[in-house]
């Protein structure tokens, strides 16, 4: 069994909570959100020990393991005190508000020795770990050139303020949402290393930008486009996309669909010349507990295996979040330029 | 329950695998014309029971309905609530105490938050009967029989171990609407031990049923031993496993599953939704035909 608390009961940690709640290996030892009535609604009807201060949990329920799905900005602080305390981290994304931050506890991480974990999903995604073992194995080539793109109806029309319409509380378009996209091509790809024009756009937003457009370049020099836009209705949700060229083929992916055409004889064993379409319901195990997408429980099912020892801690650790903190704030950077 | 729901998601661009799929869909039905024209297919193949979420569009499908109460005479809606989109995104500018501000009707949040009314597990209970009120309001005067709490937030539940707000939500339904509850999931075998517990026995409810175990947490063969055991009132939903699995095989699968009551199914065009209906009649039949024979 594992002892886990949870820090931030929002949209996100209630989501992490239902999926705790029904793994078989957890145990739930606390609660803490700021929210009185969010608490006494825990408390009342799922009888969760609450606290309205994290310390004071971490203290008095001695959790093996936390999960925090508080705003970012409190990310830094609320980790960095954690893991003094020698306690395992999954920690949603994005990471910090800046890679100085993210750095530093990459860093305290791996010297207190515990398991660490960012909230990036599309990592857990069927079709996204197919694209991943494609490029790996090189099937299609040399990679040319790489597209991102994520779109959704976040922000649709002014609206009043929340964290995520604050830049210093890590709100905006690329943080909160182009970072997902950042990732995932930093993963499968190589990390963005340099940002050759970007522009951050408000539409809707007084203060933060709510599209992001850049040319970028990976480590391994390959060049890309990312092109990311919350205030677009005509998405009913998120939709995340990559499409990578290589001079053997092409791999277009969603977060449902994988399609790769093949140009030559050459191909993995499943695939043929021409066009694949692959579907995410055939590249996915199924979860023991299904709540809004097998990649959320997934996340979490791979967390608690690693804490337990069953699993080697390699996928989103805070060393990956660090280097996706590290291409936000190029593109940043560029675009006051 | 009718042996055979028609289904909303083709309606509102919900395609699990294919989101080039939904944008095609949510052109084809962008007028509710085009809803009313598919449901009359249906309801012209045999089929008079419409499964479909609050959705803001379902109000203009319930109007036209009830504008016309001859042509519409054995018509019933199966309500599935609520549109979690609207909550979600609500909760996302609002924070969870101002969405409920917003759409609770009257100031008892405004009161609860600023601490008027006493601090009792009631009023949780009463604040989500305000909200099943202000779902239902436009079905007024439609025959919902069987009322339904979708999956996202059944099961958000299920997590969460509020077994209450579950029996809450029962109870509301059958006795201010008086239909029976009915409860969508993708963890059929830990809803079912979990309302069992709570003494609510012989539930209805509504999950993924089909051979590829999608959506089916816990495994398709503890999904078929719960169903052998015949304690719940079952539904059968993405039956073609997301698009994985050929339409005749994956209805052949699931017509020939014991104790699965109605299968709900989505279609888009005459052709598809006439041969699901065909498909589905023509196992039935088979079935009846072999166990007399025997
Ligand atoms: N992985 C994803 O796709 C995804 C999606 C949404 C949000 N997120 C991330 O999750 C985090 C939370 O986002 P959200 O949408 O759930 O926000 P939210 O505003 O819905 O929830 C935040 C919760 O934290 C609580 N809180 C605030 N300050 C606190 C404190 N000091 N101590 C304890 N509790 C406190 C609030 O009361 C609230 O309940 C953010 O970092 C966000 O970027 C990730």
């Amino acid at each position: 069994m594992v002892k886990i608390a949870l820090i931030g009961a929002g949209k996100m940690g209630l989501s992490h909570l239902s999926i705790l709640g029904a793994h078989p290996k957890v145990e739930i030892v606390g609660v803490c959100d700021t929210s009185k009535m969010v608490v006494q609604v825990l408390e009342r009807y799922s009888g969760y020990k609450c606290f309205s201060d994290y310390l004071k949990m971490a203290d008095e329920s001695r959790p093996d393991a936390v999960v925090v799905a508080v705003p970012t900005k409190y990310h830094f602080p609320m980790v960095k005190e954690l893991l003094n305390r020698g306690i395992h981290i999954f920690t949603e994304k994005p990471f910090c508000l800046n890679p100085e931050e993210s750095k530093e506890l990459t860093e305290l991480a791996k010297k207190v020795g515990v398991v660490n974990q960012v909230g990036y999903h599309n990592k857990f995604v069927g079709t996204f770990q197919e694209v991943k073992r494609l490029i790996n194995a090189g099937s299609i080539g040399e990679i040319t050139h790489f597209q991102g793109e994520a779109y959704g109806p976040v922000v649709v029309k002014k609206k009043s303020d929340t964290w995520r319409s604050d830049p210093s509380e890590g709100g905006g378009c690329l943080m909160d949402y182009a970072s997902h996209v950042i990732d995932l091509i930093n993963d499968i790809i190589s990390p963005i290393e340099s940002c050759k024009g970007s522009i951050l756009k408000s539409i809707y937003s007084k203060s933060v930008d709510d599209s992001v457009y850049a040319l970028v370049e990976s480590k391994s020099g390959v060049s890309g486009l990312i092109s990311v836009n919350w205030s677009d209705e005509t998405y009913r949700k998120m939709s995340t996309s990559i499409s990578i060229m290589g001079t053997n083929g092409k791999i277009e992916s969603d977060a449902n669909e994988l399609k790769v055409f093949f140009k030559g004889d050459k191909f993995p064993t499943g695939y043929s010349k021409g066009w694949n379409v692959k579907y995410v319901t055939d590249l996915t195990e199924e979860v023991d507990f299904y709540l809004r997408g097998e990649e959320y429980s997934a996340q979490i099912d791979y967390f608690i295996k690693a804490v337990l020892g069953e699993k080697n801690n390699v996928i989103n650790t805070f060393e990956s979040a660090w280097k996706t903190d590290k291409s936000i704030s190029l593109i940043k950077e560029q675009s006051s330029k | 329950m009718e042996r055979i729901i028609f289904g909303d998601n083709q309606f509102f661009a919900v395609n699990h695998i294919s989101d080039e799929k939904s944008r095609a869909q949510s052109i084809k039905f962008k007028d509710d014309s085009a809803i009313i024209k598919t449901l009359d297919i249906a309801i012209a193949a045999g089929v008079n029971t419409f499964m479909c979420t609050t959705h803001d569009r379902i109000a203009n499908i319930c109007e036209i309905i009830r504008k016309d109460p001859t042509k519409y005479k054995d018509f019933k809606i199966y309500p599935c609530m609520p549109y979690a989109h609207k909550y979600a995104n609500a909760v996302t500018e609002l924070g969870i105490a101002g969405t409920l501000k917003q759409y609770v009707p009257g100031n008892f949040v405004g009161s609860l938050l600023k601490g008027g009314v006493a601090y009792l597990s009631k009023d949780y209970i009463s604040i989500m009967e305000l909200l099943i009120d202000a779902e239902m309001k436009m079905f007024k005067g439609i025959n919902t029989p069987v009322i339904f709490l979708q999956n996202v937030i059944t099961d958000l539940l299920l997590g969460l171990g509020m077994t209450d707000f579950l029996l809450g939500f029962a109870k509301h339904v059958r006795e201010k609407y008086n239909a029976e509850p009915g409860f969508i999931t993708m963890n059929l075998p830990k809803l079912l031990d979990t309302l069992e517990k709570a003494e609510f026995k012989n539930p209805i409810i509504c999950t993924s049923i089909n051979k590829v175990n999608f959506r089916m947490s816990g495994g398709k063969d503890l999904y078929e031993k719960t169903l052998r055991e015949g304690r719940c009132r079952v539904i059968a939903m993405q039956v073609l496993g997301g698009g994985a699995i050929p339409a005749g095989e994956a209805l052949e699968y699931v017509s020939n599953l014991p104790n699965v009551e109605s299968i709900l199914f989505g279609a888009s065009s005459r052709q598809n939704i006439e041969n699901t209906v065909d498909t589905i009649r023509y196992h039935d039949q088979k079935r009846r035909t072999g166990l007399t024979s025997i």
